[in-house]
């Protein structure tokens, strides 16, 4: 069993200052690995491979919108939001270690970008589909990224984004009524 | 015993009349058997799943299956674009013809049997042949792959269990001497131990034979019910309409007067092989205990009492089958064909061997 | 000279009913093959997600009884549990006690209706009213507490929200001798009964490996022989102090790992949650219910995992909160939604029966699939 701050050690002695961005523990309960999204993958990897650590099982993945950019209103007064970051969280778990870990990446909002995890944990796989439709963070080297929960000709618009709106007609039926 | 046949020509004095109305009387025994059937199913199953059925349509619920025919009666009439309107709307004739020509040959009591050739259990097992004709038309013409599922596993079902039961008659052909069901009763009168299930009738085989041959005739006598069981498509084998799979397999586009129809003709085909079982080896119209036309004197009662016997027996074996359908799970096509063709194939084989050699000893 | 046969593409829409609620599967078929299988799911999604950041804290509890509906005590102690660990609310010990067995009378019924569900598919149509009828009593039970059949809103941040009445315990006694000889009639009448025997063993065999990649939890991964149970390997609330078992499937009937495991894990853990609630029956402590339910829920920034043992797999609560009233993001990870991705894999080479026998013996619930 390991304490999540000898995690980071092994991490960042592994895998250098570029990759493994930061030790977050200033926050109550959860602490916290975070991590460059587009080496996510060589880190996952690692995590379920070596010996010491032995992640393998993927608990969950949820995109997060952090709402950290600036926030304006636009000409019809609903919100938007530029600039900030979409974050993926990961929580990994050992069944034969029995500890837990979690990693953070965090994209721009403009363009979310992030490498697919789908071939380490399949459990990913349909995770990832879900980040996509909700948030529109698009998972690199994904083998079938389409929208899961949503129509698939919902367009542009995903939402649980914080600056979403409902549109005015879907397929030619009115959305508010 | 007098003759149905010439009681009525005599009394109309027009031999096609009275042929006509002989044609027709099964009919009417069909259609009153649907109605009580129906009803008892859905008792039977309600009482083996601890609840009660239907209740509210006359007393006890006695009056529901009519409510539901003159549902059936006046509900639209769908016909799926796609679908080939002659084939669709000739298969469920068929399909209810080929289940109504075995009535023909099946004797009813003692004095009316319907016709009295001497064929009768090669003309039963050749008629059944026209209900495939039959589903397999409605399968196709739905234009609609669930039917076409059911269909096509149906015909494989009905064509592959024909065989047992193929043998078995030649089984029981070869102990009887005839093929005709009518000569069969006769054959078993005067008491239940006449009766083919307990190695039939003493002066058509010596006593230590007639002991030989009671397993081969229990062994016979379940082969036959199964294989029965899976040409009415009956659960466990009643894949064609697997509910929980292809929604109801063959009959899923019909709709209204159509689909009664093959409700009709799935429970006639019922009755007709429970009546061939029951006449093959349990002695048809004879009663088991005498007849109480000959203790009481009046000889003109003993044909209605033969067909209260065989009705009985009849509607018995329906139970049985109802009671095995609320039991037993589903059984999978490939498990199906294993079952026929690797068990019920080779021990009625087995057992045709077995009697032949008893029968020439 | 061979013939050119080609495949079929059957869609099983979203009303069928063998799919356990409205899932399109779209399976493509040579002859009665499956070569590929792939799920669409989406059909009911009510945005609880979305809701949530909009709710207080308190106010989510009853949207979250309608994911897995079937299992309504479990989602509420799965986020109720998750919200304490993060304001850091301490609850008495007899709000522990009833949490436990409600959960464990809970975890009963959704069994029954998933053993009665899995028999009506592969057409044994009678044990889903045995087992119903039995299902009636615990419904009972829970609508003398709380007086709600399906749908409880029972468990509260800091408590639960009404205490038990006097008739709950002898009830929940009488309750108990009536259901053990239950057990016993179903397994005459279907477990061991042949044809489904033949129909359930050796389909749809998940290896132990693939179940842990694919993140498969619940009785469908200890039907793969792995002994993982949160409620034993990550304890929370008062389970330690219970004496239970964790059923593993062994390949008794056919392979380590085929639906007939699966289904008999779900009958053997009936008969351990029966255990833990005898244990818990007799010894649940006096006090107040409401001692500790805040009036105003009072969450620091952070973010928190918890996570329960819902009787259909893990369940996974993900709070992110940016110290306000409501949460910033509320996360669900449903145990069927990851059970569901493993049927394509499963499902290769069989017939398309047995797709229906896979489905059944997985346990899915699209409530909880679709949110």
């Amino acid at each position: 069993m390991k304490t999540p701050s000898e995690i980071f050690e092994i991490l960042k002695n592994e895998f250098g200052e570029e990759v493994i961005l930061g030790y977050h523990d200033e926050l109550p309960v959860d602490l916290y690995i975070e991590v460059h999204p587009l080496s996510i993958h060589k880190v996952a990897k690692f995590l379920r491979d070596n010996e010491e650590l032995k992640f393998d099982v993927l608990m969950l993945l949820s995109g997060v919108d952090d709402a950290n950019g600036k926030k304006s209103k636009d000409e019809n007064g609903y919100d938007v939001i530029e600039g900030g970051t979409l974050s993926v969280y990961y929580h990994l778990d050992s069944m034969q270690l029995k500890h837990k870990v979690v990693l953070r990446v965090a994209t721009p909002r403009e363009n979310p970008e992030v490498e697919s995890v789908e071939k380490i944990w399949r459990a990913a796989d349909w995770h990832e589909r879900e980040a996509y439709d909700m948030f529109g963070i698009k998972f690199l080297n994904h083998h079938d990224l389409r929208r899961i929960l949503m129509p698939d000709d919902w367009g542009e618009r995903y939402p649980l984004r914080k600056d979403y709106h409902d549109p005015e007609y879907y397929n030619g039926m009115k959305v508010p009524y | 015993m007098t003759n149905l046949y010439d009681s009525l020509t005599e009394i109309l004095g027009s031999q096609i009349l009275a042929y006509v109305i002989g044609a027709a009387l099964p009919l009417i025994f069909v259609l009153l058997f649907v109605v009580v059937a129906v009803y008892l199913e859905r008792k039977v199953s309600g009482h083996m799943q601890d609840r009660l059925g239907p209740m509210r349509v006359g007393w006890h619920g006695v009056l529901q299956t009519i409510a539901d025919l003159v549902k059936l009666l006046q509900k639209e009439d769908i016909i799926a674009d796609g679908a080939d309107k002659k084939l669709f709307n000739l298969a469920p004739a068929l399909v209810f013809i080929g289940s109504y020509a075995a009535y023909a040959a099946i004797p009813f009591s003692g004095a009316f049997v319907g016709t009295g050739t001497d064929l009768g259990l090669f003309y039963i097992a050749a008629v059944s042949g026209l209900v495939v004709a039959g589903l397999l038309l409605a399968g196709w013409a739905s234009d609609n792959k669930y039917s076409l599922y059911g269909a096509l596993r149906t015909a494989a079902q009905i064509v592959s269990y024909e065989i047992p039961t193929a043998i078995i008659i030649i089984v029981m052909a070869m102990l009887a001497g005839t093929l005709s069901l009518h000569e069969f009763s006769e054959m078993q009168t005067s008491s239940f131990w006449n009766w083919w299930i307990l190695g039939g009738p003493v002066a058509a085989t010596s006593g230590i034979g007639k002991v030989i041959l009671i397993p081969f005739m229990v062994a016979a006598f379940i082969i036959m019910y199964i294989s029965t069981l899976a040409e009415v498509n009956r659960t466990p084998f009643d894949l064609p309409e697997a509910e929980s799979e292809l929604i109801s397999g063959y009959h899923t586009e019909y709709s209204g007067m159509k689909f009664a129809f093959f409700f009709l003709a799935e429970y006639a085909n019922m009755f007709a092989v429970s009546a061939i079982i029951a006449t093959v080896f349990f002695g048809g119209y004879q009663s088991p205990i005498g007849y109480l036309g000959n203790s009481l004197g009046i000889p003109g009662l003993i044909p209605f009492e033969q067909f209260f016997w065989f009705a009985s027996k009849g509607i018995f074996f329906v139970f049985v089958q109802m009671w095995l359908r609320w039991t037993l799970p589903r059984v999978r096509i490939d498990q199906l064909m294993v079952l026929c063709w690797k068990y019920l194939i080779p021990y009625a084989v087995t057992i045709l061997i077995f009697v032949g050699l008893i029968t020439i000893l | 000279m061979g013939l050119k046969t080609e495949e079929i593409v059957l869609n099983m829409g979203p009303q069928h009913p063998s799919t356990h609620g409205v899932l399109r599967l779209i399976v493509e078929l040579d002859g009665e093959l499956v070569v590929d299988v792939k799920p669409i799911i989406g059909y009911l999604h009510r945005c609880f997600e979305k809701h949530c950041e909009f709710l207080t804290y308190p106010q989510i509890v009853p949207y979250t009884d309608r994911m897995d509906y079937l299992a309504s005590m479990y989602n509420n102690f799965g986020y109720v549990l998750a919200v304490e660990k993060l304001a850091g609310i301490q609850v008495p010990e007899r709000v522990e006690y009833i949490r436990v067995i409600m959960g464990e009378l809970q975890r009963i019924a959704s069994h029954l209706i998933a053993l009665g569900t899995y028999g009506l598919d592969i057409g044994a149509f009678t044990p889903f009213l045995y087992l119903f009828r039995d299902r009636e009593k615990i419904l009972d039970l829970f609508e003398m507490t709380c007086g709600a059949r399906l749908l409880y809103n029972y468990m509260w941040v800091g408590g639960v929200s009404h205490d038990i009445p006097d008739e709950f315990v002898p009830a929940t006694k009488k309750f108990i001798k009536e259901f053990r000889p239950t057990i016993k009639e179903l397994n005459e009448l279907l477990t061991y009964n042949k044809i489904f025997v033949e129909r359930t063993a050796n389909v749809g065999i998940l290896p132990a490996e693939t179940a842990i990649n694919y993140g498969v939890t619940g009785p469908s991964l200890r039907g793969s022989g792995v002994k993982w149970d949160v409620r034993k390997d990550d304890p929370y609330s008062i389970y330690d102090r219970f004496d239970f078992d964790i059923p593993v499937g062994e390949g008794k009937m056919g392979t380590v790992g085929d639906s007939w495991d699966r289904y008999y894990v779900r009958v053997l853990e009936i008969e351990q949650s029966l255990r833990i609630i005898e244990q818990a029956i007799d010894k649940i402590p006096p006090g107040d219910v409401h001692e500790a339910v805040p009036k105003r829920v009072k969450v620091p920034k952070g973010s928190v995992y918890a996570r329960v043992e819902n009787p259909k797999g893990e369940l996974g609560y993900f709070i992110i909160s940016e110290g306000k009233n409501n949460p910033a993001r509320v996360k669900v990870r449903p145990p069927s939604f990851v059970n569901l991705s493993v049927l394509g894999e499963l499902s290769r080479g069989h017939l398309v029966a047995d797709l229906i026998a896979i489905l059944g013996s997985l346990d899915i619930v699209l409530g909880e699939i679709d949110r």
